[in-house]
């Protein structure tokens, strides 16, 4: 039977490249997948295109396709990735040139276009939002981006056109692995059985490190094999559908049925309905079965007829967050912090800062689960005060983060390590759209 | 008994839901977790932070259990005033749970 080999060489936008490499150059691999895009990877893009037009794309782009090409070589692998962005033509233009320097002018590379769903915003302007339940056109005039989550009919097209190197904007997650399976193995884009699998596939390598034991470790409780080495996944897929997944000799981290648990889990709402715009995937009688050191054999997925829908993530100019965070320790020091945030808090009272929300934090003490489940925890010998406020503008932001630095001179005795900060909020609001009003476009470059 | 002496967890978001899941270490334990912890539990458990439904999920064959909390954090990744905007740690406060 058939078998595929898809390395996973990149979980998030900023994620290591030394495992992927290392995947690329001892893995035997047929295709390596990048996912960089989380849910408003490309609102921040588009912000980044606006100004710099040909711009948009990953930032860490060229550091990661130089290290690519270099491997590329003498390994030939086909690489997939939505480090595109906001600007999948711009980055394959740009790998095109790198490509050429370095002496890989065979390579075929393409662009898959068509995610972005901006100009069409107008058709929807009555939908409700997932996020905040009101109609989309209330969002109107801070509006940054649009963008569908395609299935992988776009990335199937280009390796049908000899693609070597596949670079996306938005497509779901799991596309990225389905793609080449549907390619590889012709499946039917109504095999949902089949569609089902691949997309667990998908799920399970989206992540990265966080099937092989990253994000696992608990020290003495689940101990994982040097993780400051952790190797990344690489799945082995059959014709039939037929799932491991494990990584290479001489990496640390581990893989067992336990991290791929974790990992198949992670994310998912109801497991026998995992909707992807190619399929809905059901994993609800998924099992796993240690199948060697660092392999786990995995069955059980399938699938059913997708909705008819597709996501659309809209990103906007929200609110302003500032905030400052300052340290108080040895005796007396929770009564300090919380004096301090009180302080902060009359502050912003008294020189009437236009605050919608304002939130005061004692780390150490109870910021991450709240007074009620912190409840009865020893007092630690330091606790850092956290004051965080969201604004309409800037100039408002400010004055929180100010007042909490200007704790050093006129607080509580003992504050240290003060930081501040001021952020524009880019939120991201969904709306579903009928599937057939995005048609993926290839271009070589 | 503390629910992390029988079980592991990972958390994950999804705008202002977050996803918990729940795995015995040992299958046999599976009953035991399936009894006590309820998606009622859970809710009361969580109930200072949570605005929302609690539902949970089975997956009989790994075992495990997916816990969706609705209305869980404060807004969401996006634009939560907390510390932990993912809510990534809120495997860890279910683990505290006594059963």
């Amino acid at each position: 039977m058939k078998t595929i080999r898809i390395g996973s060489g990149a979980g998030y936008g900023g994620d290591r490249i030394e495992p992927a490499i290392d995947l690329m150059e001892r893995g035997n691999l047929d295709y390596i997948i990048f996912e960089c895009l989380a849910e408003r990877t490309i609102a921040l893009a588009q912000l980044e295109k606006l100004s710099q037009p040909e711009r948009g794309y990953n930032p860490l782009f060229e550091y990661r396709m130089e290290k690519i090409l270099a491997a590329l070589k003498k390994h030939p692998v086909r690489v997939i990735t939505n480090m595109g962005a906001a600007n999948p033509l711009s980055a394959a233009r740009k790998a095109r040139r790198m490509a050429d320097q370095a002496g890989l002018s065979h390579l075929r590379i393409a662009a898959v276009t068509g995610d972005d769903v901006y100009p069409r915003l107008p058709e929807f302007w009555e939908q409700n939002t997932l996020e905040t339940g009101g109609p989309l056109k209330n969002l109107q005039a801070d509006l940054i981006s649009a963008n569908a989550y395609m299935g992988c009919a776009g990335i199937v097209q280009a390796l049908e056109q000899g693609a070597d190197i596949v670079i996306t904007g938005r497509v779901a997650d799991p596309a990225l692995v389905l793609g080449p399976l549907v390619f590889e193995f012709g499946w039917s884009m109504d095999d949902w059985d089949k569609l089902g699998k691949g997309t667990l596939a998908g799920h399970l390598l989206e992540c990265a490190g966080q099937v092989t034991g990253g994000y696992y470790c608990d020290p003495g409780i689940r101990d994982v094999p040097e993780l400051w080495n952790l190797g990344f996944p690489l799945a082995e897929v059959g014709e039939d559908g037929s799932l491991t997944i494990t990584k290479l000799p001489g990496t640390g981290g581990l893989v067992s049925e336990d991290t791929c648990k974790q990992q198949l889990i992670y994310e998912l709402q109801d497991p026998a309905r995992y909707y992807t715009p190619d399929c809905t995937a059901d994993f609800q009688h998924v099992s796993m079965q240690q199948d060697g050191p660092d392999r786990v054999r995995i069955s059980g997925a399938t699938g059913h007829p997708h909705n008819g829908k597709l996501k659309v993530s809209a990103g906007y100019q929200d609110c302003w967050i500032g905030e400052g965070q300052i340290s108080y320790g040895g005796h007396n020091a929770l009564a300090r912090a919380r004096l301090a945030g009180e302080v902060v808090r009359r502050r912003l009272e008294l020189t009437h800062c236009q605050l919608e929300e304002l939130r005061i934090d004692h780390m150490g003490i109870d910021s991450l689960y709240g007074p009620a489940l912190s409840q009865g925890a020893p007092v630690p010998v330091e606790v850092r005060l956290r004051v965080a406020g969201r604004t309409r503008c800037r100039e408002e932001a400010e004055k929180v983060a100010n007042e909490v630095e200007a704790l050093y001179t006129n607080g509580p005795a003992g504050g240290g390590g003060a930081v501040k900060s001021v952020r524009r909020i880019v939120s991201v609001a969904s709306i579903l759209i009928p599937r057939d009003t995005v048609t993926p476009q290839i271009t070589f470059c | 008994m503390k629910l992390y002496e029988l079980a592991h967890s990972r958390t994950g978001d999804k705008g202002n839901i977050s996803v918990i899941s729940l795995i015995p270490y040992r299958a046999q334990d599976y009953a035991l977790l399936k009894e006590k912890v309820t998606a009622q539990r859970v809710k009361e458990h969580f109930s200072s932070l949570v605005r929302g439904e609690v539902t949970r999920y089975e997956l009989p064959e790994l075992p495990a259990f997916n816990f969706v909390l609705e209305g869980a954090l404060d807004g969401g990744v996006t634009r939560s005033l907390r510390v932990d905007m993912h809510g990534k740690t809120l495997g860890y406060a279910l683990l505290e749970m006594e059963i």
